[in-house]
Parts: C-alpha cells; structure tokens; sequence
C-alpha cells in the first residue's frame, strides 16, 4: 500500500502544477480547476487507504461536514465579497498548519515515553501508535533535532498565517478599521515578539518541552494580529497574497516534519506562488516589499505638494451629454465600484454605449481593488466582455486620444501626485493617467481622500468633474439618459 | 478661370456634370461657367435653363474643351478627350485610375491636373463630395425599383376582399451605402427584409433601417471595418462556406433579392451561386449592382436583363444611376461643385491645387507632368480605428545591444542566484542528516516548479490563482489524516479539527474558483 500512497501523490502532485500552470489563460483554466479538484481528491484518498490513517469513517464524515460548509459559503458569496472570503480562509489553513504541528509534538512525546517503556523492557512495541509514531521512532537524535525545528516553524508560520488572516478579513469586510493602527511600541513590539519565538526556539530544541512551544505559538499569534493590524487598507492585495504564500510556506514546514513530500511539495508550489503574486504587487504599486510589510507608507522626505483649485460637481444630466457627445471611453473601476456593488450598472453603461458604435474599454490598474484581480473578476461577474478589459500598460497611452475618462471608486491608482510630487507618499507608482484624456469624470461618495488618505490632485483638474454620490445609484440615474 | 462640361459620350449615359443649379453655385465662387450644347438634355436640364442660369452655351465639344480652363464631366474620359487636354487644364471626373493606366499616362503626357472623383478618401469632411456615395445611394434606391418593376406581386402583405397577398420578401447582401439605400427603399415599401454584410459592426445600422441582420453562426473575428476604411475585405474561406450555407437556407424564400458586395480594386465575389439561383421560386427576381465587376451572382449578364430557365429575373444593368439622371446629376453636380469650393478657398475663381491636403491630394492623379496615384494614406483615418500601441522603433544595432546587455545581465543575475543557492544548499547537506535532505531537495525543486509556472498566469486571472492555491494549500488536511490515528485523545480531537477546516477549505476554494472562471467570456 505504501507505493500505492506514494504513486498518487506523485499523480497528485503533477496535477498540482498542471493546475497552476493552467490559469495563463481563461479558457484553459477552466480545465485547470478540475486537475486541482482531481488532485486534491486523489491526495484524500491516498492517503486514507495509506499506511497510518485510522478513523477513517470519522475522517470521512468530516470532511462531508466541512465540504458542506464549505460549499454553501461558496454558492452564498457574493463576488465584491470574495477577498474577505479568502483571506477567511487562510486562516482557516493557518490554524489546521497550527494543530497539526502541536500534535506532531505530542505524538514525539507518545513515542518517547513508549521508547522510555520499551528501553526498559528492552523491546518496542509501537503498534498501537500510528504510521508517523513508527517513523518517529527511529530517528536519531540530529534528526529529532531537525524535526523539533520543523514544527516549530509550522507553527510558527501557521500561527501568523492564523491572525494575520482574519485581521485581514476584518478589515476587508469593514469590522475593523482599515486604516494602520499600530500599538504603542510599533515594530519594537514585533520584534520582541520575533526575538521571543527566536529564544523559545532555541529552548524548545533543547529540552523538547511544551511551553516553550506554547509561548512561541502565543507570541507568533501576536506577531500575526500587529503586524496586518500596521498595514493600510490600500496594501491589502498584497497582504492577501502574502498570506496566501505563508499558509503553503507552513504546509511544507509541517510536510518537513510529517516526513510526506506531497505536503512540502504542494505547500513550496502555494508558498512560492504567493510570493510572487505579492512581488507583483509591489511593483505594481513601486513599493518595496518589506516596507508594505513593516505597514504604513514609506518615510516622506518633505512636505506634499500643495493641492490648488476646486473639486467640480456635475450631474447626471452633464455626464450623460458628454457621453452622448464621445466617441471614446475608458472607464477606471476600483474598490469603490465593488463596495457599492456597481458592477451590473457598469455592464449595462457599457453595453449602451458600445450598441451606440462607441469603443468603450477598461482600464486596469494591477491593484485595483483589494486582491489582485478584483476588478476583472467583478467585471466578468457582469458579463462585461473580457478582450475590452485592459491592463494599465495596454491602455494607458490611450488617454490622450480618449474623449472621456469615467473614474468609478478608485483614487490612487489614477493619483498624478504619483508623476508630479517627488514628496508624495506615493511617488513613482504606476499610475492611469486618465487626466490626460479631454474629460474625466469621477463618481465618488464625497469629498474625502481615498483608503490611503492622500489628496488627489487629478480631483482639482480643469478636466475634471466630480459626480458625487454612491456609484451604483449615480449610473442607475445616469442610464436613462443614454440614448 | 471658365470652367465647362460637355456633353457624355457614352452611349445610354444620361448624367451631366453640371446643373444649372451648380452653375449659380459655381459662379458664386468666381468661375464662368460653359457647357457644351444638349448636354444636360438627358437628364432634363435644357440648353434654356442653362443660359438662365448665366451658363455659355458652346456649340462643340471641341470649343468647350479648348476654351475652359477647367473640365467636370461624369464618365471617365476616353482617348480623344484626353488628347484635348493641355498643360495647365484640369479635368474632374471619374476617371477608374487604378484600372485606367494608358488614361494617366496621357493626361500626364499632356501636362493637364486630373482630378477622379472616385479617389476622393472617406474621411467626415469629404463626404460632402463623395460622389461614390452619391452614386450608391442612388442605385441602391434604384435597385429595389427595378427589382419592383419585374417582380409580379406587392412588396406589403395586404389583406383583401379579393384575397390575402403575403409580404414580399428581401434579402440584401452587402450594406454598403447602396445596400442601405436598398433597404431603406424596400421596407418603406413594406417588404420583410432581411440583410447581411461580412462587417458584423453594421448590423445595428442594418436594424436601425427596419430591416433585419442575417448572422452567421461563425466565430472567426472579422477584421474590424475601421482598418481598411468602412470597405468590406476579402474573407476566409470557412467563412465564406458560413455564408454561403446561410444564403442556400434563405434562397427559397426570398422573393427579391439584390446583391451589392464590391471589394475595392478586385472582382466581384461570387455569393449568389448558380445552385440558390436554381432553388428559388419563379417569378423571383435578383438584382445584381456588382454586375460592372463581373457580378455577385455568375449567371449574371451585365447591361442585361435575363431570365432563368426556372422563371427567375436577373437585372445586371450597370447604369442605375443615369437611369434616375435628374437626380444623379443633380446629387453628382453638387460633389463637383463641394471639390470646387475645395479647391477655391479665396473663392476668386483661382483654382489652388493644395496637394498638402489630404483630399485634394487623395483624388488628384495626375498634377504638373506627375502621375500621383496611387496616393498615401490621408492623415486622418476614415473611422476612429483602434489605436495600436506604438512601439518605438529602434535601430537594428540599438536593438541588438539592448539585447545583448538583457542578455547579460539575465546571465550574471541567474549565475549569482545558482551560486548563492547552490553554496546554501551545499552547507545544509554538510550539517544535516541524509533523511532530510531528500525532503530538502524536493522542496527546493517544488519551489523552482511554482515559480516557472506561476509568471505565466494571466494577470486577469490572479483572484482566481489565490482562491485555487488557498483550495490547494488545504493539502495540509494529508498531515491532519496521517495524525487522526493516533492513540491520544487530545491529537485525535485537534487532527480531527484540522481535518474538518480543511474540508471548508477543499470545497470552498475549488467551487468558488470555478464560480468565478465560469463567469470569464469574450465579447
């Protein structure tokens, strides 16, 4: 039964990759989902009739039980909900990484206890002890060593993954403040914390004892909940995906310490995938990785520009002329068109318009939203066609020639303090330079600054006029208006 | 500066390049204005009317040509009144200079500026002297009338007391203008009509005159109408068996049918086959405005009016236009009198051939000695086409140092990578055990796999990545499964934990991923 096990996670394994590798494009990832499904059913399955498992009855109702969680959340959701959903998630991960390591420790002091038993009667008997007991029990004391320090990092990671996630999900779905708060100490407190879990670490493989670990575990929970509590709601794509890389870092750390090589290699895959997408964030956004992770904006070297002229109201009737008038469009959607569900609004101006002959396209910025890829998948959730939906690189030479910019819910991603303020907190960013377009329109709440809580000067534009009021019931006034 | 048209010489040609309306026009711009006797007798303008009109009335063409400065005429010019032209003298006219090379060459010879109408480029400002447009729209009216005039029954449904007369039904293929034209014609006369073109985007003008859009059921994308001007271009084969087959399903119950699908400079494509012809009912009739191009329907004669074997009429008349000549040669006049006005900014009676701008220069073909056809593209594009991203052009050499110098860089970076790596790599196994350096190895090789595959995703697809990796990253459910059989309680209560998480996890993350990819679709 072994080279049976063995055989599926290989299968399981290569479906992993398959699977990933298929999201380069729509059509194809469609399949893609299903090699993941297969994998993941095949990695069950393995290791149920594997050497080891018991209770499997037990294993089975629960994962009946959680699948129907699972599925009823996921049929229930909504689409503007969906970086709350995941980051919820995570956490969930986290945790299961958390458990597992605590009893990867218990099980060392079942197996050692026995061995201390048998070394007395001079004979082992582990039988009553599972499949990962008997590996235990004939490691040698280096590899012990290894083990001790394999789990501690599964925990440890596992326990940031754990708060840091539903940090992250209290501030996606507006229970906690959004923006950083950090307690008094700062990133001192961090980093006693880490110089803690670091002592406990050294403690732990040395004496193998349980409070070592539980203090660690207390303080990486720390650790987890200050530092995402430090981080702007702007930052957040990146927060997601980093934790999406730390729950698959904390899958291999625990794989390490299982000795199974389906768990480091599909907890490496999800681990480096997460990296990457959180590194493309950040250059999305010219930041640098470690400072969105320390939480605020970089230090600022002078004071910002100062922002002149007036914000420039304009209604319903004023925009519906002007596109009535264009030839042009491009429309900039952000977190603001997902927070009042304006998608289906959007999807319906759009498809006037283009049934009117005028090339309506969008633009996106890569952290528009708060995941990566928010907005494209809101946009596809209304039907909007997705070969008019454009990346920031493609579209953004085509401002000039546009007639009219629509900005809906987004600030700083079409921010010009980002080109023209070298003292701007977000200076250097790539950012839609949709005020070069002859119109630009900007359908906004009110007159505060954005999430990250800095002026907007393309608001004070000349070009510029602001259509105040909640997105979804600005469009649905705007839409009548289209003939 | 005189300027004058004679009267056309070819046969059954009935248009005149100038009204009478025209010449009060034309004056007003400076210009005497001259015409050759009887010349718009054809087309219902007597010599009288003219000379109310303040026009000279010239005895010969030969005087006409020799004592104006500048000639408007309709058809284009044949030898003789080429060899009338001199240096210095300006011709209007159509004139076919793509097909036409011995006419340019002449016109060249005589040191004479040829203008061709049909030059003139489809930009917003020259519609004004489209006459090709003029033209089209007068033969797609025309079509429908002719198509009337020999078909046997009414184009409305009627009910009556003598009986129920079924609507008339009309299939128009190309909407162009002329094909608008028809379509505007045939539902105001009350026939179902239905109409296809190989532009999808002219399908709501096609709706938008009350007729209704023929779709094919095919996927290839058709290449944008913008790119090539608003004219139609040459399709791909598949698509043209789509057509085709659409056409062979709609041929029996089409009463009218009228083709008007020309590709510029090319012969006219085949759509109308022998076998549709065959298949529809007697007492049909087909009206071929392609017939001058060798027409859309092969049975077709041009100039004639045949009928099939199975009782079919096919119309292949070419001179749709002067068969209406007032009206074309008013709607004609007006195009040449627009180029005038060009052509006159001072309106002092002074031609100022400006070949700086883009429609004087897209129609000249001929200027001082010069042949200058075919010209450059116009500056501005026929439709606001959409836009390419430019891409800055580089020197070869430019280019291949900037390739070189990647290339180098990639190299010291991966170079400093391996060997960071691998001297990483190299302490690990000096202090760790064999054991672990097997899992290590696989770790490490996993990492490279996740991150050559994941650049290649998709940016659009990177919600969907983070919920298929959060669905994966629950693989940790294998760990919770290995534990779940131990013999402590405790392990058995938080691996039982773990393995019910996991389970949300497995569920969520796949069905929501594929809840979102679902929700992808191209336009």
């Amino acid at each position: 039964m072994i080279g049976f096990t063995t055989a599926a996670y290989v299968v399981a394994a290569v479906l992993f990759i398959l699977s990933l590798g298929g999201l380069s494009n729509q059509e194809s990832a469609k399949r893609a989902v299903w090699y993941g499904i297969v994998g993941m059913a095949l990695a069950v399955f393995a290791t149920l009739v594997g050497p080891g498992s018991g209770l499997w009855l037990l294993s089975l109702l629960l994962i009946a039980g959680g699948g129907l969680i699972g599925s009823y959340v996921a049929k229930r959701v909504q689409m503007t909900e969906m970086p709350q959903l995941v980051a919820a998630m995570h956490s969930l991960v986290g945790l299961a990484a958390v458990f597992v390591g605590f009893n990867a420790h218990f099980e060392i002091g079942n197996v050692a206890q026995v061995m201390a038993i048998a070394d007395a009667a001079n004979q082992a008997d582990l039988s009553d002890l599972g499949a990962f007991a008997k590996l235990i029990a004939k490691k040698t004391a280096a590899e012990l060593t290894i083990l001790h320090v394999e789990l501690f990092l599964g925990i440890f990671i596992g326990a940031i993954t754990f708060t840091g996630s539903v940090v992250a999900y209290g501030k996606l779905a507006g229970k906690v403040t959004s923006a950083a708060t950090k307690l008094p100490g700062g990133h001192a407190l961090n980093a006693a914390a880490a110089g803690l879990s670091l002592i406990c670490l050294i403690w732990y493989t040395a004496s193998g004892g349980l409070f070592p670990l539980i203090l660690m575990t207390l303080a990486a929970l720390f650790i987890g909940y200050h530092l995402i509590m430090g981080i702007g709601g702007a930052d957040m794509p990146v927060v997601v995906s980093m934790l999406n890389s730390y729950s698959g870092w904390a899958a291999a750390a625990i794989g390490f310490s299982l000795g199974n090589d389906l768990l480091i290699v599909v907890g490496a895959l999800v681990g480096s995938s997460g990296a990457i997408l959180s590194y493309i964030m950040c250059k999305a956004m010219n930041r640098h990785f470690v400072s969105v992770i320390l939480g605020g904006f970089g230090g600022t070297s002078g004071p910002q520009m100062e922002v002149e002229g007036e914000q420039v109201a304009i209604d319903a009737d004023g925009v519906a002329a002007a596109l009535n008038d264009a030839d042009s469009v491009i429309i900039i959607p952000g977190y603001g068109m997902a927070v009042a569900q304006a998608q289906q609004s959007v999807s319906e101006l759009v498809r006037k318009l283009r049934a009117k002959g005028k090339e309506v396209r969008f633009a996106i910025h890569p952290v528009a939203g708060r995941l990566p890829g928010h907005m494209n998948v809101l946009l596809a959730e209304a039907k909007v066609p997705y070969d008019i939906v454009l990346e920031m690189d493609e579209i953004n030479d085509d401002f000039p020639e546009t007639d009219v910019a629509i900005v809906i819910g987004s600030n700083d991603i079409v921010n010009p303090a980002a080109q023209e303020d070298p003292n701007s907190p977000i200076a250097g960013m790539p950012v839609l330079e949709c005020w070069k377009a002859k119109q630009v329109f900007v359908s906004k709440r009110g007159q505060g600054t954005g999430y990250s809580g800095i002026e907007n000067p393309l608001f004070f534009k000349e070009n510029t006029r602001m259509f105040y009021g909640d997105a979804k019931q600005s469009l649905d006034k705007l839409l009548p208006m289209i003939d | 500066m005189k300027i004058g048209t004679p009267k056309e010489i070819l046969d059954g040609e009935n248009r005149v390049a100038m009204t009478p309306d025209s010449a009060v026009q034309l004056q007003k711009l400076g210009y005497d204005c001259a015409i050759e006797t009887g010349a718009g007798a054809a087309a219902g303008f007597s010599d009288a009317v003219y000379e109310a009109a303040g026009v000279e009335i010239v005895k010969t063409a030969a005087a006409l040509w020799k004592g104006v400065d500048i000639v408007a005429k309709v058809r284009q010019p044949t030898e003789t009144e080429l060899k009338r032209l001199t240096k210095g003298k300006t011709l209007i006219s159509f004139f076919n200079p793509a097909g036409n090379e011995d006419g340019m060459e002449l016109a060249k010879s005589k040191g004479a500026n040829v203008i061709a109408m049909e030059m003139v480029p489809r930009i917003s400002r020259a519609q004004k002297m489209d006459a090709l447009s003029s033209m089209a729209n007068i033969a797609g009216y025309r079509a429908v009338i002719e198509a009337g005039n020999n078909f046997g029954r009414f184009f409305t449904g009627q009910v009556t007391a003598a009986g129920k007369v079924p609507p008339a039904k009309v299939l128009i293929v190309g909407a162009g203008v002329a094909g608008l034209a028809a379509i505007g014609t045939s539902t105001s006369l009350g026939a179902i009509t239905y109409a296809f073109d190989v532009r999808p985007e002219v399908a709501e003008q096609v709706e938008s005159m009350g007729a209704e859009f023929v779709y094919l059921d095919f996927e290839e994308q058709q290449q944008d109408g913008a790119a090539t001007g608003g004219y139609a271009s040459v399709q791909s084969e598949e698509f043209r068996n789509a057509q085709l087959a659409k056409f062979r399903e709609l041929a029996p119950e089409m009463d009218i049918v009228i083709t008007t699908a020309l590709i510029p400079n090319r012969e006219a494509p085949e759509l109308w086959t022998k076998d549709m012809v065959e298949s529809m009912k007697p007492g049909s009739v087909i009206v071929d405005l392609a017939a001058e191009k060798g027409g859309n329907c092969k049975l077709t004669v041009a100039d004639e009016k045949i009928v099939t074997d199975n009782g079919v009429t096919i119309i292949g008349y070419t001179d749709f236009p002067s068969r209406m000549a007032a009206q074309s040669s008013s709607l004609y006049a007006t195009n040449i009198r627009h180029m005038m006005a060009d052509l006159t900014p001072e309106k002092d009676g002074q031609i100022n051939h400006d070949m700086e701008d883009d429609v004087i220069r897209g129609s000249t073909v001929t200027f001082e000695g010069e042949i200058t056809f075919p010209p450059p593209p116009p500056k501005v594009q026929a439709i606001a086409a959409q836009k390419k991203p430019e891409v800055k052009e580089l020197t070869p050499e430019e280019k291949k140092a900037q390739e070189i110098a990647a290339f180098k860089a990639q190299t010291k970076q991966q170079f400093t990578l391996l060997g960071v790596g691998g001297a990483l790599m190299l302490l690990v196994g000096l202090v760790a055990p064999a054991s672990f350096m097997q899992h290590f190895i696989v770790f490490v090789l996993a990492v490279f796999v996740g991150f050559q595959v994941i650049w290649g995703v998709a940016h659009s697809l990177h919600t969907p990545l983070m919920a298929i990796t959060n669905a994966i990253s629950s693989i940790i459910i294998v760990g919770a499964l290995m534990q779940i059989g131990s013999g402590s309680f405790l392990v058995i209560l938080l691996a039982a934990l773990s393995v019910f998480m996991a389970g949300i996890n497995i569920f969520g993350g796949f069905l929501v991923t594929r809840r979102m990819l679902a929700m992808f679709q191209k336009s």
